[in-house]
């Protein structure tokens, strides 16, 4: 097997050197009921170019977004990736480094997240970020319970602006802490009052821009109401491409902003992984769940870098810990800072620019056609449509034409009925006015 | 001491590098973009011309910076890595390819079931080499890593003892010598956390646990092969005295890579196993991550397995997403956004099957015979912690380093000059000083030779005498000598900010 490097002579020497006389027998502690009697029906080894010849014919399988025009968002979005920045990805010595718990032979990944972490905060608008969380969602769950620690409350809040996928993962997590969640409906006109559910008891309240369903929200007023009643605002980004044309979280006052890189880092990839944003306050540095990397000197005064406030963490503090989080998204955190940095300002700006100039002429376009409704009137790369017949059947129908023609919303919502007819489109960079035409034309058909 | 050797501070290969803020360039960028259309914007008041203060390079200058600051990480491509628990094995290249596939990349997670039969099947076919080489009849594939997979375990059995009336059972044990994700998880599930001590030969005093088993207990969480590299011998004997207490037994499936396709996880009495895919099946650590950990169910528990899950059906796959209804009305609900990590799953299943059932098997029996390997060649100057055989891993104790001054901190470090990476340190908890290492299957008897010559060499110098000093200089030819750890956490500098604003905050963040 070629990656296996111990020769039979090998073995045969080593064996001799163990002093026992076949591998077998280095399995002697394991009790004759468990080991394992026949063989397993599976296949045996095999050579390169049948795996490939496999797993091709799976991959396949599935229609890509490179074979159809896709408008396909809700949290997995997707935009081009510089040809540099896969290459540095699978450099081997980011890609097959271990956390970097020797910093004197890992000064390579620690800078990076040092940078990681820097270009998080910037965006969002707040002072510090962690090394990285599995995903959106569970970034969200990890600030709703860091809510409760900081507040020493115990029921949380979530605008049904927010990603369903964020708020059900924060549901299971607060629920077995035995923590309260109220979950407010589904808001895919942008209607719902959350300044007057504020009250003494809530932890935090957690919203989302854009919204789940498109909208833009400034949230300052209900962050001060937030703090007035001493509460925490967590404002979820799922979309951080927008945050190079919008008005960032942090100004609007937010106590924790979480979010989900994908979109900037990786490509769709049939949702995972992503890499969980996690931002705060400086203030409540030592409540955050998740690796840190802080600047340092070594014995020579020289500049270098550690992961640092480790003792909020589960192999320093064990059941105490903050977090049980070990294995991040690191590579996946990697991917973002170097994207963000091939696009510095300048095209961090005019890729955002870009997104919503092809949204808002996807909108154009469509509000010439009988049958569709635009929910949000302010939105960024993506919107709600109502249309006049259930949006799954509709989904389907453009499938079969060869179109990935957006995203019903009853797949989210089943027990909904209000939201059947609610389609939701996204369109990027990677959209072009030819793309758009085709959808536009095919959902004219389709809706006729 | 600055380095005054060179009037640019670099030194040959090693070269020093700015942060990306500091090499901004204004305005730059590695990426240019196609003009927008003209269009009425719909940005409300919500859009922001500020600055957002991020710096501008051109696309030479990123890929330089990316590349010399990769040429600073030791990496298990550049080097040996036998840090315990860690499994560092080789990442065949073949997987990155794989997952790379358009197929397998450009294809979003709510697109129309019918148009990603190939990305369920592809999950189902995984799955079902998951379930057959532990035996289990279920798996939860959404977990997103190990501590994961340990918190789906856990939340599956609050629910089942919840369902059959055992909600009141509020105590996890887990072994003093685990990991700290365990208790940390147990936490975080709601449970309390009592410790259960172990032997004098390394394993779980079983008659220990049996004395805190009581109706109380809702599970106990046992890493086997354990963290001192041993097979819990009483594993069976274990399982059924939890089962007797009306417990589930949870198995911390870290070191699988040590058992498969030799032992039948079920067949141990098992009733949740996270497998971490990045471990085992070679998946590559990136630096932290992203791993999976897929969590394989007994019959018992699979009724709760979380949302989403993929079902064959007539008219091919389909995916559950939903729980409380149809074939998820138990389930506990969802912990991870969308299908789990997938790209993961790719590599791991390519990894699979270039190695097959039997690749595999020959896999775990290397890893353990390079363990052992170590273990005796090593024991000529080192104290192991424990007698006879161990599996994957083997742990060594600090006993040999008495009276010499020298640290299990300072040996780690000085292997870093003879360009191995350190082996895992100061645990498990339970073997003082600890010095735990992995080689893995996939390291050649040479290279495992050179270690081993090396370590001796340094054991041999350590007891000496009068070394205490020379060893705490070590690592001398690294790219940073020993960093202050403790400046870093006492005044934490957590981001770069322009020099003057940087000062302020660091004070007030200090005071």
């Amino acid at each position: 097997m070629r990656y296996l490097p111990l020769s039979d002579q090998n073995r045969a020497e080593m064996l001799g050197s163990v002093g026992v006389a076949s591998v077998d027998d280095l399995f002697a502690d394991i009790p004759a009921a468990a080991k394992a009697k026949a063989k397993f029906d599976l296949s045996n080894t095999m050579s390169e170019m049948e795996v490939e010849r496999v797993l091709s014919a799976v991959a396949a399988k599935n229609l890509n977004a490179s074979q159809a025009p896709s408008f396909l968002g809700a949290g997995n979005y997707r935009h081009h990736t510089p040809a540099s920045l896969d290459y540095i990805i699978q450099r081997g010595e980011f890609l097959t480094a271990y956390t970097p718990y020797q910093p004197e032979i890992s000064q390579g990944t620690l800078q990076a997240i040092y940078e990681f972490q820097t270009q998080v905060a910037l965006i969002t608008g707040m002072e510090v970020a962690n090394a990285s969380m599995y995903d959106g969602a569970t970034a969200c769950a990890e600030a709703a319970t860091m809510a409760c620690r900081v507040t020493k409350r115990a029921k949380v809040l979530v605008s049904g602006s927010v990603h369903p996928h964020y708020r059900d993962v924060t549901a299971t997590a607060l629920r077995f802490m035995d923590m309260n969640i109220e979950c407010l409906a589904p808001d895919p006109v942008g209607i719902e009052d959350l300044i007057g559910r504020v009250g003494p008891d809530l932890a935090c309240v957690i919203v989302q821009t854009p919204g789940f369903f498109g909208h833009l929200n400034d949230y300052t007023a209900l962050a001060e109401a937030c703090h007035a009643a001493g509460a925490l605002l967590v404002i979820c980004v799922a979309e951080p491409v927008s945050l190079g044309l919008l008005k960032s979280p942090g100004a609007m006052g937010a106590d924790i902003v979480v979010g989900d890189g994908q979109s900037i880092a990786t490509p769709t990839c049939f949702g995972g992984p992503g890499v969980g944003l996690f931002t705060t306050r400086e203030k409540f540095i030592r409540q955050m769940p998740g690796r840190l990397a802080g600047e340092t000197v070594d014995e020579n005064g020289r500049r270098g870098w550690v992961l640092t406030l480790s003792t909020r963490e589960q192999h320093i503090r064990r059941e105490k810990a903050t977090s049980n989080i070990c294995t991040n998204s690191g590579l996946i955190a990697l991917a973002f800072s170097v994207h963000m940095t091939l696009l510095g300002e300048a095209g961090f700006r005019r890729l955002a620019e870009l997104n919503h100039a092809h949204a808002a002429l996807l909108a154009d376009k469509l509000e010439a056609l009988k049958g569709v409704k635009i929910l949000p009137t302010a939105f960024f790369n993506e919107f709600a449509v109502q249309l006049s017949k259930p949006a799954a059947p509709v989904v389907e129908a453009l499938a079969k034409r060869n179109i990935l023609g957006g995203i019903p919303v009853s797949r989210f919502y089943p027990t909904y009925p209000e939201l059947e007819n609610i389609l939701l489109l996204t369109a990027t960079e990677m959209n072009t006015e030819a793309d758009i035409d085709i959808l536009v034309n095919a959902l004219k058909e389709v809706l006729s | 001491m600055i380095n005054t050797i060179t009037t640019s501070g670099h030194r040959a290969l090693q070269i020093e590098q700015p942060l990306i803020f500091e090499l901004d360039t204004g305005g730059s960028t590695a990426v240019d973009l196609p003009a927008a259309p003209k269009v009425r914007t719909r940005l409300g008041d919500l859009r922001s011309d500020k600055p957002i203060g991020l710096p501008g390079l051109s696309e030479p200058e990123v890929v330089r910076h990316y590349t010399r600051l990769s040429q600073k990480n030791y990496s298990i491509d550049t080097g040996f890595y036998p840090l315990g628990s860690c499994t560092m094995k080789h990442n065949p290249r073949l997987n990155e390819k794989m997952a790379r596939l358009p197929g397998f990349a450009d294809i979003h997670p709510y697109q129309p079931q019918s148009t990603a039969q190939g990305a369920y099947e592809l999950i189902d076919t995984l799955a079902h080499w998951l379930k057959t080489l532990t035996g289990m009849p279920a798996v939860a594939m959404s977990p997103a890593a190990g501590a994961h997979g340990e918190l789906c375990g856990l939340m599956c059995i609050r629910t089942a003892h919840e369902a059959n009336g055992q909600g009141a059972r509020k105590l996890v044990l887990v072994p003093e010598s685990a990991h700290g994700t365990n208790p940390a998880t147990a936490a975080l599930c709601g449970y309390r956390v009592e410790s259960i001590p172990a032997t004098a030969l390394g394993r779980v005093d079983i008659n220990a646990m049996r004395a805190k088993l009581s109706s109380d207990v809702a599970a106990v969480m046992i890493t086997n092969p354990n963290t001192c590299g041993l097979f819990e011998t009483e594993c069976i004997e274990i399982a059924q005295a939890v089962h007797a207490a009306g417990a589930y037994f949870y198995m911390d499936g870290a070191n699988f890579n040590a058992l498969v396709g030799r032992v039948r996880i079920a067949d141990l009495g098992v009733d949740a196993m996270h497998i971490n895919l990045h471990k085992t099946f070679s998946t590559p650590h990136g630096g932290g991550g992203p791993g999976a950990g897929p969590t394989v169910l007994s019959a018992a528990l699979a009724a709760f397995v979380p949302v989403p899950f993929v079902v064959r059906g007539a008219n091919g796959f389909s995916v559950v997403e939903h729980a409380g209804t149809g074939a998820a009305q138990k389930s506990f609900g969802r912990m991870k956004g969308f299908q789990g990590q997938f790209g993961v799953f790719v590599r791991a299943l390519s990894y699979i099957l270039a190695m097959g059932v039997d690749g595999l098997r020959q896999a775990s029996g290397d890893a353990v015979l390079n363990a052992n390997y170590l273990r005796v060649k090593l024991s000529a100057e080192l104290t192991p912690a424990f007698d006879g055989i161990c599996m994957h891993e083997v742990v060594f104790d600090d006993s040999f380093l008495k009276n010499t001054g020298v640290s299990t901190l300072d040996v780690a470090k000085a292997l870093i000059d003879e360009g191995f990476h350190p082996m895992t340190m100061y645990f498990p908890l339970v073997v003082h000083g600890a010095l735990l290492m992995e080689p893995t299957e996939t390291e050649s008897k040479a290279t495992l030779d050179q270690f081993i010559a090396s370590l001796l060499a340094l054991a041999r110098k350590a007891k000496q005498g009068d070394q205490a000093e020379w060893f705490k200089g070590s690592p001398r030819l690294a790219p940073r000598r020993r960093l202050d750890e403790i400046q870093a956490a006492r005044k934490p500098v957590l981001r770069w900010r322009k020099a003057d604003v940087n000062v302020a905050v660091t004070k007030q963040a200090a005071e």
